[in-house]
């Protein structure tokens, strides 16, 4: 399940001054206090643990904004490696 | 010619009469005194400029975006501070066009900048967040008629003291955290500025922006609703960059032209001389570096102007790009300044000669503090280590 792994890395990269797993899957992680900053390592370490990279026009804001936006994401990167 | 070509083409004209007639002749006036361009700003309401980019059905101009790129170059060849308060202007105006969503009360501001040619100032930078525009500490606090009430403390604000309105990024509310910004327009008589300092400094004198203690109480509807990042993202960062880089564009072009000027008296002092004179072959290097310039402000405008801009803006790539646009913009333009300068020699650091550069210098300077490019830096280095293709 993508989900659990995302609030793993989220857990240790986003630097949210809230505890991850009381987060909502369609919580807003900006508004939640995630930085620019803090986003680029979780989206490093997402790339690391499933072994994919993002294209460039997947890497803004509303694709990172939410658990289920980035396992959305994840979802699709993956079905589409396996089509491939 | 189309109709609005036209009229794109009459507003250029009008544009560059003005920066002629009336910015060139207080260019100098303006610097020394450190005074508000009031003629040229006056000058540019008389043409409808203050509503260039506001649609037609709204009042405005609806002229291209390129027009105003255009007018912040023609504007920037006579009096860098004039053009930066206009191009300052038509950011915020940028802003809520590109993102009003329909808002009454947005459309009906519009009308009313449109109708009395309203001047709006901008209070993003704030005291405490090291010049970050994407964080705030100041926040939209409700108050108890229903309203909204803010105070933030500016360390600059441009032509504050000038302006009818004013565009403000706060928190969205006390309880926010520092990312959670919303942008809010507050009219003159709603909004209290307390002076904090003077504005004595080495260029863009004009600008007239010293700190302010800024208060001011608003309706919820002042507030505009799209998402503050997409907003800094899609128009703020690319607006103003490409604006800022197209007015420095204009005030190095002119510190070459009066380069250009000084070697063409100097060729026709000097008689017949077998091959060219040395400053006539620094002026052949210093075109290059101009040209440099000038590549790179067009080609930034020609990727906004894209049809699927709006899409790639919102992507880090989109972002690397117009950040590299102003690092390169604001180093390159004193660049060519400085060259204008060793090209005239003491006729061009006189501030009394026709050849005098020292304005355009020192305006210039200010193109690397304005949003730190260290600031850029910092980003730019954590973006390019996922960005793909940059």
């Amino acid at each position: 399940m993508p989900a659990a792994q995302i609030r793993k890395i989220l857990a240790e990269h986003a630097r949210l001054p809230v505890d991850v797993e009381t987060l909502p899957e369609d919580a807003n992680l900006y508004e939640a206090g995630m930085t620019s900053h803090a986003s680029v390592n979780v989206m490093l370490a997402i790339e690391d643990e499933f072994d994919l990279e993002f294209p460039d026009e997947m890497l803004k804001r509303s694709v990172f904004e939410s658990i289920a936006s980035i396992a959305e994401a994840v979802n699709a990167l993956q079905s589409q490696a396996k089509a491939a | 010619m189309t109709v609005s070509a036209e009229r794109d083409a009459e507003f250029l004209a009008d544009v560059a009469r003005i920066a002629d007639d009336v910015a060139a002749p207080n260019a100098d006036d303006v610097d020394r005194n450190a005074r508000f361009p009031s003629e040229t700003i006056d000058a540019l309401r008389e043409a409808g400029g203050l509503a260039a980019l506001i649609p037609e059905e709204l009042g405005g101009l609806g002229l291209d975006f390129r027009t105003v790129a255009e007018a912040c170059v023609r504007l920037g060849r006579r009096c860098g501070s004039s053009a930066m308060v206009f191009a300052m202007h038509q950011i915020k105006v940028a802003t809520i066009v590109r993102h009003l969503e329909g808002s009454p009360w947005f459309e009906d501001f519009l009308r009313d900048v449109a109708s009395d040619q309203l001047l709006i100032a901008s209070v993003t930078s704030e005291i405490g967040t090291g010049g970050d525009l994407g964080r705030s500490i100041a926040a939209l606090t409700p108050a108890e008629d229903g309203g909204l009430a803010f105070e933030k403390q500016a360390p600059t604000v441009s032509y504050g003291a000038h302006a009818d309105a004013y565009l403000t990024t706060l928190r969205r509310a006390p309880e926010a955290e520092q990312g959670d910004q919303v942008i809010v327009v507050s009219l003159r008589d709603q909004t209290e500025l307390e002076p904090a300092g003077a504005w004595d400094t080495l260029g863009m004198r004009g600008t007239c922006s010293p700190g302010f203690v800024v208060r001011a109480r608003i309706r919820p509807e002042q507030v505009l609703a799209a998402p503050f990042s997409d907003v800094l993202a899609v128009t703020m960062v690319p607006v103003t960059h490409l604006l800022w880089s197209h007015l420095w564009l204009g005030i190095a072009t002119d510190a070459f032209d009066r380069a250009r000027a000084f070697v063409r008296a100097a060729a026709k002092r000097g008689g017949k001389v077998d091959g060219p004179l040395p400053q006539a072959v620094r002026l052949s290097h210093l075109m290059s570096e101009l040209s440099l310039l000038r590549a790179e402000v067009r080609s930034a405008l020609d990727e906004f102007m894209a049809d699927d801009a709006r899409e790639r803006l919102s992507t880090m790539a989109g972002q690397l790009r117009f950040n590299n646009l102003k690092i390169a913009a604001s180093e390159q333009a004193p660049r060519v300044c400085q060259g204008a300068l060793s090209v005239c020699g003491i006729a061009g650091f006189r501030n009394d000669s026709p050849y005098s550069v020292g304005r355009h210098l020192r305006d210039t300077l200010s193109a690397a503090l304005m949003i730190a490019n260290e600031r850029i830096h910092n980003t730019n280095a954590n973006l390019l280590l996922i960005a793909k293709e940059v």
